[in-house]
């Protein structure tokens, strides 16, 4: 028997909130699995299992915010005994201001415990009113992120939806607001995209404010230009079908992977007073959500995709930030951070080392400028390329020598 | 909404699960309209692509700008 605790996405991460099981009492689990759906501060995230064997019983019921660590459930190693039946079904614990009603089955919240109580304390709560839906007795309610997500947006209550005999979906949120039945508890424009958007906007306040606290950065800008790349990928993607077409951003990040090897001072992280350089760069990519917020999940193992793996890595990451889930090992690993303004943005962007990383990379949207060519000044499409660096870990001469090698990478990449 | 409208408006719910179709203008810049990034529109194009059968080359990019134009691009040829 091993217990599947809620894992910490980061420092900046004390709760998570269970919003989904997808394994029940006697299915299978293989190790990688994903088991469950976590929201938190960075959305909704899928939960891997790392043991082998049979999920036995959840100890967490969904709707429940619970402390980093905290036991959620007890997978079965191969060969052993049940004890789901045996069990009467889990108190909540530890007792938080914030709880969910009980279960029927379990009526007081301090009813003995079958299982060991967690070690841990209670994480302090942000704000009282920082979680609204689990608050009001959606404890056994199943409902999908984008629904819960939607309904929260929308000043819902997915309380309403107690009782639903099956998972609350995007539909039936959809459904619910067009025939304007709101929930009475409900204020127009307040708690719902509120609280959803701060606690965003808290995981990021934490990281910048330790990032500029603590990490003497510098700063490094360099043009680069572009023309010759973005007529390869055209010439390239006319002979390719929509799904297998490249965009400048994997070609960056192609890039980035490939110079890294020879510049680790800027992958890795800074731990305990020092440097530990990561031998695969796993390279995080901000990714603006709609409605607010950033994330920079990581494409884990970079250095040993090609292009076109980078690309459809690049693309499902997109995809899964718009509607989806990020899975948690994509949260913890990130070993340097690409940022690319995309072509609708501005010229350039002075990065904020997201710690423990030591670098960010920027890249500007590519336009066309005035540029010197066989001493001619002629149009052609130029982008600012920027870097932001740990001064603990580098300087600047080797960042500029850095920067200047990836512009070289960049910009003679040939696209197959 | 024609069939080709409500599959397009189908795709971009999975894109952008905020917009309401109905309120997509129709004549307006798609990528502005709905604040979609390049990605977006590649995946938008990869799936309208996969529905209809259709090239949907990025030279054509132009006429796709709109709801409209995009609409009238896939109906011309989509058999």
């Amino acid at each position: 028997m091993t217990t599947f605790r809620m894992p910490s996405l980061g420092s900046d991460m004390e709760d998570g909130t269970l919003v989904e099981w997808l394994k029940a009492p006697g299915d299978e689990v293989a190790r990688g699995e994903i088991i469950a759906v976590v929201e938190t501060q960075k959305g909704a995230i899928e939960i891997e299992c790392f043991e082998v064997g049979t999920f036995d019983h959840a100890l967490v019921e969904t709707g429940r915010k619970v402390p980093v660590g905290t036991p959620l459930a007890v997978i079965r190693a191969p060969g052993e005994e049940g004890t789901a039946a045996a069990e009467p079904p889990p108190a909540p614990h530890p007792p938080e201001p914030m709880a969910a009603p009980a279960e029927p089955a379990a009526p007081e919240p301090t009813a003995p415990e079958p299982e060991p109580a967690p070690e841990l304390a209670p994480a302090p709560q942000p704000a009282p009113t920082s979680q609204p839906a689990t608050a009001t007795g959606t404890g056994s309610l199943r409902i999908s992120p984008a629904a819960r997500r939607r309904a929260e947006e929308a000043g819902l209550d997915p309380a309403v939806f107690a009782g639903a005999a099956s998972p609350v979906h995007l539909a039936d949120v959809e459904a619910r607001l067009a025939g304007g039945a709101q929930s009475s508890t409900a204020q127009p424009g307040d708690a719902g995209a509120g609280s959803a958007l701060s606690e965003m906007r808290k995981a990021i306040a934490a990281a910048m404010t330790r990032s500029k606290r603590e990490i003497p950065h510098y700063y490094l800008a360099h043009d680069i230009d572009l023309t010759g790349l973005n007529d390869r990928l055209a010439t390239a993607n006319a002979g390719r079908a929509p799904g297998d077409r490249l965009l400048p951003g994997a070609v960056y990040l192609h890039a980035l992977a490939a110079v890294l090897k020879k510049f680790p001072e800027f992958n890795g992280h800074f731990v305990d007073g020092a440097f530990r350089p990561s031998d695969a760069v796993n390279a995080g990519m901000a990714i603006r959500l709609r409605g607010g917020g950033l994330v920079a999940p990581a494409i884990l193992g970079a250095e040993a995709l090609d292009l076109d793996a980078i690309m459809a890595a690049l693309r499902d990451l997109v995809s899964r930030a718009r509607t989806g889930r990020f899975r948690a090992s994509e949260f913890a690993a990130a070993t340097i951070t690409l940022t690319s303004l995309g072509d609708r943005g501005v010229d350039a962007m002075t990065g904020v080392i997201t710690p423990p990383q030591v670098a960010i990379v920027g890249l500007g949207t590519p336009r066309q400028r005035p540029w010197v060519r066989d001493d001619a000044v002629v149009p052609r499409t130029v982008a600012t390329l920027t870097l932001a660096a740990d001064h603990r870990v580098s300087d600047g001469h080797r960042g500029a020598l850095f920067l200047n090698a990836l512009a070289d990478r960049i910009t003679s990449t040939e696209i197959p | 909404m024609t069939p080709i409208e409500t599959a397009i408006a189908e795709e971009l719910r999975k894109i952008a699960p905020d917009i309401d179709a109905a309120e997509i203008d129709h004549a307006a810049d798609l990528r502005d309209e709905c604040d979609i990034d390049s990605m977006d529109f590649l995946n938008l194009v990869t799936a309208l692509g996969q529905r209809y059968g259709l090239e949907m080359p990025e030279a054509d990019y132009p006429q796709m700008r709109s709801f409209g134009n995009l609409a009238a691009y896939i109906a011309a040829r989509a058999s």
